[in-house]
């Protein structure tokens, strides 16, 4: 599996707006089996890299993706051949109704009937609630809709862009399995914060720091470094703040020590497991 | 009484003339952004065309209009990918854009056929009255309010019921997410700008039975209410817009008729001002 190239190579991405640089030099690669973590602090740059790659934002640099450059098409066609994309903010359109919300993402071509059968077997919910307005549906609910969408097309990778942000702690599990199952047939790039989840899920990880590529390697054996760790996510800090592409700079790793001893918000993680966030900032020296 | 009959069909009458503009133009902003200022200029050229169709080329007025809305599809169609599509990054520009055309299309009618209004020809059919409760109400009256009910009808089924319509529902939410769902979303602003130049053309040439005549600067007139009708309706909603429509042509009919002549087009104003006041995103604040 490591000796197959990757399914996405992205190489030196950069994105500036109105004059702002963003990200500086990206680089990144997506196994081709299983689930690749895109890791980093608040404002790193991770949104705006998955959104780069989609071509949602201007962009400089290589996307190979399949062995083909996709760093000049538009959004449309990048998603054509083959990336489901479930944006941070869940995307779902709040005057359709949830079964036109699937209906919109089927894209029939070449890629054949869209696998409900699947959708539905993941989420029963959704064809209960086939006629509701999606607008009303709960967070987890237009989750499980953002996600379905991807589903529902024979796609070579998913991005799922925090998919358990502001989710409860039942729901995150949920959100979990299901991508889980996902990645056992196709490749998923997963944003998290959720680091219980990242190590659950993510066999490699890509972490950002301040616009670039600040390491990129084994999940486990990060997490299992805690200086390591501590300098590149700088887990304990958790800010409960949504990352925006307007606040890419952020200070040079140091950990604001103190505030790594206060324990994880609920929501971030599930209670089941010891978040691995504060078996490390456990052992942090003032 | 039967001044008060008159009055609401004229003004309905004029509130479907209203909703024929308004109908595209709020379907065009709301999906994509676009503040069209010459969507007057396509009611117009719809009018000039139907109006040549019938009385210079001596067609029947039931193929003249036809004929004038096709012409005015077309050169929505045109406009759209050769003057709004390369501007699509580029909002300001694409403003000026169409201002530009929306003058440019009144004086090059005028240059070719005049500043005086031309009579339009009217069938025999629609050139009479109707007596409906006392009152004498002309049929063209009529004719718009049922060709504005057609394509209210016609739009919301377009909306509902086709994967097209469903792809502007969506882009009037959320633009970049349809097109992150591998949709081309471009192919909609063109049609959609097919679907607001056939309306606005059809207003054109329908305005024509209204006025009894073409003017150059009709399209331009009538598009001034136009966006108070959609800005009232809420911005992509066209049942707001149908809705708006028939409250403004009826206000402005009234308030003429029993008020100074003038006081009409100013009492819009006022319960736009109003309405906003009271509702900030409109009567509806929703697509269809």
């Amino acid at each position: 599996m490591t000796d197959s190239p990757p399914l996405l190579s992205v190489r030196d991405l950069r994105v500036v707006v109105n004059g702002l640089h963003i990200l500086h030099g990206v680089d990144l690669d997506v196994a081709p089996a299983g689930v690749t973590a895109l890791l980093g602090r608040n404002g790193a740059g991770k949104t705006t890299t998955v959104r780069a790659v989609m071509g949602l934002m201007p962009r400089t640099g290589s996307i190979l993706f399949a062995e083909t450059e996709i760093s000049s098409l538009p959004t449309h066609l990048v998603v054509r051949r083959g990336i489901g994309y479930a944006p941070e903010d869940r995307g779902v359109f709040a005057g359709l109704t949830v079964a036109e919300n699937l209906r919109l993402a089927e894209r029939g071509g070449p890629g054949g009937e869209p696998d409900y059968a699947l959708v539905h077997e993941l989420f029963p919910e959704l064809r209960k609630r086939a006629a509701q307005s999606a607008g009303t549906l709960s967070g987890g609910q237009q989750q499980m809709v953002a996600i379905a969408r991807t589903l529902l097309n024979r796609n070579r990778l998913i991005i799922a862009d925090e998919p358990t942000k502001g989710l409860a702690p039942k729901v995150v599990a949920e959100v979990a399995d299901v991508l889980a199952r996902a990645a056992e047939a196709v490749p998923v790039l997963l944003v998290e914060q959720n680091l219980a989840l990242v190590r659950r899920l993510a066999g490699t990880c890509v972490v950002l720091a301040d616009g670039r590529t600040a390491h990129q390697g084994d999940t486990a054996a990060l997490l299992a470094d805690e200086e390591a760790a501590r300098r590149l996510l700088g887990v304990g800090t958790r800010r409960p703040v949504a990352e925006t592409t307007a606040s890419a700079v952020l200070p040079a790793p140091a950990a604001p020590v103190p505030a790594a001893l206060v324990p994880a918000a609920p929501s971030a993680a599930p209670p089941s497991e010891a978040p691995s966030v504060s078996a490390v900032t456990a052992e942090v020296k003032p | 009484m039967d001044t008060i009959v008159l009055l609401s069909c004229t003004g309905l009458g004029l509130g479907a003339l209203y909703f024929l503009i308004a109908s595209g133009l709020s379907l065009i902003f709301g999906l994509m952004d676009v503040l069209n200022f010459a969507h007057g200029a396509l009611l117009s050229i719809g009018a000039y065309a139907t109006w040549w169709a019938g009385a210079e080329a001596g067609l029947s007025f039931w193929l003249a209009v036809p004929f004038g809305t096709l012409v005015g599809t077309a050169v929505a169609v045109l406009l759209e990918l050769s003057l709004i599509r390369p501007l699509y990054s580029r909002p300001r520009d694409q403003i000026l854009a169409t201002v530009g055309v929306g003058l440019a299309v009144p004086a090059l009618l005028m240059g070719v056929w005049g500043a005086d209004a031309r009579p339009f020809p009217q069938p025999a059919a629609l050139a009479g009255t109707w007596r409906v409760l006392g009152a004498t109400v002309p049929v063209n009256r009529f004719v718009l309010v049922a060709a504005a009910a057609v394509l209210l009808l016609a739009l919301r089924l377009f909306l509902t019921r086709t994967r097209y319509g469903l792809i502007v529902r969506a882009g009037v939410e959320d633009r970049a997410m349809v097109t992150a769902l591998g949709i081309d979303v471009r192919r909609a602003f063109t049609l959609v700008f097919a679907i607001g130049g056939a309306a606005a053309a059809l207003g054109g040439a329908l305005g024509g039975l209204y006025f009894g005549s073409v003017t150059p600067g009709q399209g331009t007139g009538l598009l001034v209410f136009g966006f108070v009708v959609v800005v009232m309706g809420g911005l992509g909603s066209v049942t707001g817009a149908a809705v708006a429509s028939a409250g403004v042509g009826l206000v402005q009919q009234f308030a003429n008729y029993y008020t100074g002549a003038g006081l009409g087009d100013l009492s819009v104003v006022v319960l736009l001002a109003v309405l906003l006041l009271v509702r900030p995103r409109g009567l509806t604040g929703r697509l269809a």
